[in-house]
């Protein structure tokens, strides 16, 4: 227990903030010129993160492998972002954002972080405002709100259907004003490939340049890593193409505990499979629930058309099981209750889809309302499609979209390496075991703007950690690793391409890793996972030079660490014998196929520790729950 | 979900560096109709890579049309012949079966192609950098709705804001103009309250910029327009060319 303090601050629940805020040690302005952050990614976490920071006079370096930092997949956040600003008079308040998000995570959360969280949401929408943010506006001028699964209060604000994309162009444009003003600079088209740690501390990073191929050198006192989920392990998801788990997890190598791994989100409303070409799943936003409708026929492989399924012979599953929810029932619920409906064989035309319908809004609101609040969704679903979700209903089914898991990080968002900091989706602390819609926003701009600003400030100022020179032997040492790892990447020259081996792994994951998982199928899948490892090593053919861009080097190298990362949250999920949130073990589930807890054995957080490949020690930090009653969650 | 796969010739923009040579090399494919274009690609690339040939180096992220990291000239158009999407959401069913498809990357001297159908085009962060914000802190702000903002005012910023910065509406250019990127950032903030305090050296500062790294001028063919993948109008130049008059009557700053 003593490698896990999560260092969470003493006093009652809604003053631990305001107190270690106070209690934290500073560094003068002036002396804040002479400390260099490094940050990877450039989300909402990593940009805002950044902005924040340049802001206060710190020397930030930024890196991301795209061509801008604006194109981070922050950017395709659809539905909206949560705060506790009760503008509804509705009855919310900073205890039931807090409330909601813990029993939403299906209580494997810590309290005092997810109170943080709502406690800074309020600030969030000023910032955002204040940058000039188009959040939707009613006529009289003020902001307007909608409601998200998982709560009973109108709470999310948005900006038509592409609320991510406006909240990351307001903290790029707070970025770039940095970049302007000399306090960031950015590196565009790196990648990290490893992390520099000298005597246990976080002291820099070794990045791939993915231009001229140069593996070069990069030293900060403090290393921030804001890099993202890992849902690309399943090859399918909604994750953009880019996204990978590089970064984390070479830091998890080197020391970082990643905790939760096997905690994935499957999204309930992605669009169907088309076929084998298929290189990733679009999402529908979840605020689509808010009006429509789903369903599937009461008859197992109805081939009829939707529209031609009379009212009597439709099952509204979510609204018959779940009557208080309904449509708006957390995802892994939702999720999990169109599987059961596809297995059962009743799924759109006996397919992997269910129907998500707007009859019942359009003629209730009209076309035109319809159309204000969704328009650009309709659009997109339309273009891919080939359908007018006017008039014919929709055809949804999951697809892996968010990693609640991630590097543990303590209070701070530190990791179990000094000087190391995850925020965003990367580190693994708001969510517990499923996140609630429009929280993956929030979270992002709360670490990054309110939260590592402070937390970093007080570990320079407390630890005053050294900054290393890059002819230190160190670096030397990672930058050698790598380029050899390289060079045996296109050394091997096999028969199978990267993307085959990948869609391999994703089959096993999504099989016995995905929406389902038992004790036969997860150790088959280590298996699995594992051989498919010396398959890549023996057989993938990795075409082109380390001399220049070269991206199918760069989907070779994510590939490894996934390969490794695949095995971990099948082990993760193995040894967790109780069903929570996204994590559903279906020996363990209550006679109406719910998700069955246990709190007396596995209320902890696992957080595992690198040994060797394929060899992990797991460490437990218990949950405390001191304010919230532990209590099944129930959505009926 | 169509079963009828439909055969193309794709003729792609190969070019190994900024400096080589490129040329169009010749491609045969058979793709379902319910893919998307750069699925199709994708596939290409798949059988190359196993030949042992170097796949076509294009590049993609979000796949949804919002990131704004796609962008190619697809049979002379940018994005591809359908409009108001970006090349990611352009699926094969728009495509006959029998058809040559030719494919390039953004042509514009602010765009150097870096190697087949990648360009570098961080001129448009640059000049977002020269102004394209609130120049406003984190923290100690007024409550959100401390300032009512009008639907339509409110509307109308979201309308420009929704710019995904691909670089279209350059490449579509003739003269390789940015005005309808440039005139999108400057109109969101133009037009809300937050923008006002510098709403007169924001608009000089990224027009500068801009002229700078080489972006051509607007000669009104609204082709920018026609080839957005977002539909920013080109009111929106309207608007930036008076913010600019107005900001050069009313500056101090006089220049010879």
């Amino acid at each position: 227990m003593a490698k896990l303090d999560p260092k969470i601050p003493a006093g009652p629940l809604q003053e631990k903030w305001v107190n270690h805020k106070f209690n934290m040690k500073l560094v003068n302005p002036a002396n804040k010129r002479k400390y260099d952050i490094i940050i990877v990614g450039s989300g909402l976490a990593g940009a805002s993160a950044a902005a924040s920071l340049g802001e206060l006079g710190y020397k930030v370096k930024v890196f991301t492998y795209n061509d801008s930092p604006r194109r981070a997949h922050s950017i395709a956040a659809q539905g909206g972002i949560n705060a506790a600003k009760n503008y509804q008079n509705d009855g919310d308040s900073i205890y039931r954002l807090f409330f909601d998000t813990i029993k939403g995570g299906d209580f494997r959360a810590r309290e005092a972080n997810v109170y943080r969280l709502a406690e800074v949401s309020n600030s969030i929408i000023d910032q955002c405002v204040a940058q000039g943010v188009p959040f939707a506006r009613e006529y009289g001028g003020m902001l307007d709100n909608r409601s998200f699964g998982g709560a009973q209060v109108s709470r999310t604000f948005y900006a038509r259907g592409q609320t991510g994309q406006q909240l990351l162009l307001g903290a790029y444009s707070a970025l770039m004003r940095q970049v302007h003003l000399g306090n960031v600079e950015i590196f565009t088209r790196r990648e990290m490939i490893d992390l520099v740690t000298i005597d246990n501390q976080a002291k820099g990073i070794v990045v791939r340049n993915m231009v001229d191929g140069l593996i070069e050198k990069y030293s900060a006192h403090a290393v921030v890593l804001a890099t993202g989920g890992y849902s690309n392990v399943f090859f399918l998801s909604t994750n953009a193409m880019n996204c990978n788990t590089t970064a984390i997890w070479r830091a998890h190598k080197k020391g970082a505990f990643f905790a939760n791994p096997c905690f994935t989100q499957i999204h309930p409303t992605c669009l169907p499979i088309h076929g084998e070409g298929q290189s990733k799943l679009t999402l529908m936003s979840e605020s689509l629930r808010n009006d429509g409708r789903i369903w599937v026929s009461k008859l197992k492989k109805d081939m009829r058309e939707p529209n031609d399924i009379p009212e009597e012979e439709r099952d509204y599953y979510l609204e018959r099981k779940y009557p208080s929810f309904g449509n708006l029932s957390p995802r892994d619920i939702s999720s999990r209750s169109a599987k059961e409906v596809v297995d059962e064989g009743r799924g759109a035309k006996g397919g992997e889809a269910v129907y998500l319908d707007f009859k019942d809004a359009i003629n209730r609101l009209g076309k035109h309302v319809i159309e204000e609040r969704y328009g650009n969704l309709f659009e997109i679903y339309e273009t891919i499609t080939g359908e007018n979700p006017y008039n014919v209903p929709m055809k949804i089914y999951p697809a892996p979209h968010y990693t609640m898991g991630g590097l543990w990080v303590d209070y701070n968002l530190m990791s179990t390496i000094p000087g190391l900091f995850i925020l965003g989706e990367a580190n693994f602390s708001d969510h517990g075991a499923n996140r609630l819609g429009a929280s993956a926003l929030m979270q992002g701009l709360a670490d990054g703007y309110f939260v590592a600003p402070y937390t970093i400030g007080d570990y320079l100022a407390s630890a005053k950690p050294k900054k290393e020179s890059l002819d230190h032997p160190a670096f030397d040492t990672v930058k050698k690793e790598n380029e050899e790892l390289i060079g045996k990447l296109l050394s091997i020259k096999g028969k199978q391409t990267v993307d085959d081996i990948h869609k391999k792994l994703g089959r096993i994951m999504w099989n016995k890793v995905g929406m389902g998982r038992n004790e036969k199928g997860l150790n088959e899948a280590i298996k699995e996972i594992t051989d498919l490892r010396d398959e890549f090593w023996k057989d993938v053919n990795v075409v082109g030079t380390d001399k220049d861009i070269n991206q199918c080097l760069e989907r070779a190298g994510r590939l490894i660490d996934y390969l490794e990362l695949g095995e971990l949250m099948a082990r993760d999920a193995l040894a967790r014998n109780e069903s929570c949130g996204g994590h559903f073990r279906e020996e363990y589930q209550t006679p109406e196929g719910e998700a069955l807890r246990n709190d007396e054995e596995y209320a902890y957080v696992a957080a595992w520790e690198y040994k060797s490949l394929g060899s992990w020690e797991l460490n437990k930090e218990a949950l405390i729950y001191e304010n919230v009653k532990l209590a099944t969650r129930s959505y009926k | 979900m169509t079963e009828n796969k439909i055969n193309l010739l794709v003729k792609v923009w190969r070019q190994p560096s900024t400096n080589s040579v490129g040329s169009f090399v010749d491609y045969k494919i058979s793709v379902s109709p319910d893919s998307s274009f750069l699925e199709m690609l994708d596939e290409i690339n798949n059988d190359l890579e196993k030949k042992n040939l170097e796949p076509i180096a294009f590049e993609s992220d979000c796949r949804e049309g919002i990131c704004g990291t796609c962008g190619l000239v697809i049979n002379g158009q940018p994005h591809g012949p359908i409009p108001k999407i970006a090349t990611c959401q352009l699926h094969m069913r728009n495509f006959k079966d029998g058809d040559t498809v030719w494919v390039e990357p953004f042509r514009a001297k602010a765009f150097q192609v870096m190697k087949d159908l990648i360009v570098e085009r961080s001129g448009l962060d640059k000049i977002i950098a020269a102004g394209g914000y609130i120049s406003v802190n984190t923290g100690s702000i007024p409550d959100a709705n401390a300032i009512p903002i009008s639907k339509e005012i409110s509307s109308a910023a979201m309308d420009a804001a929704a710019c995904i910065g691909c670089g279209a509406c350059v490449a579509a250019c003739k003269n390789a103009s940015a005005m309808l990127f440039v005139s999108a950032k400057v109109s969101q903030l133009a037009l809300l309250p937050q923008g006002q305090p510098e709403r007169t050296r924001r608009v000089q500062n990224m027009v500068k910029v801009m002229d700078e790294l080489g972006f051509g001028s607007c000669s009104n063919t609204y082709a920018c327009e026609a080839e957005c993948p977002k539909g920013i109008s080109v009111k929106n130049i309207a608007r930036l060319n008076r913010e600019f008059i107005i900001a050069n009557m009313k500056s101090d700053n006089i220049e010879a």
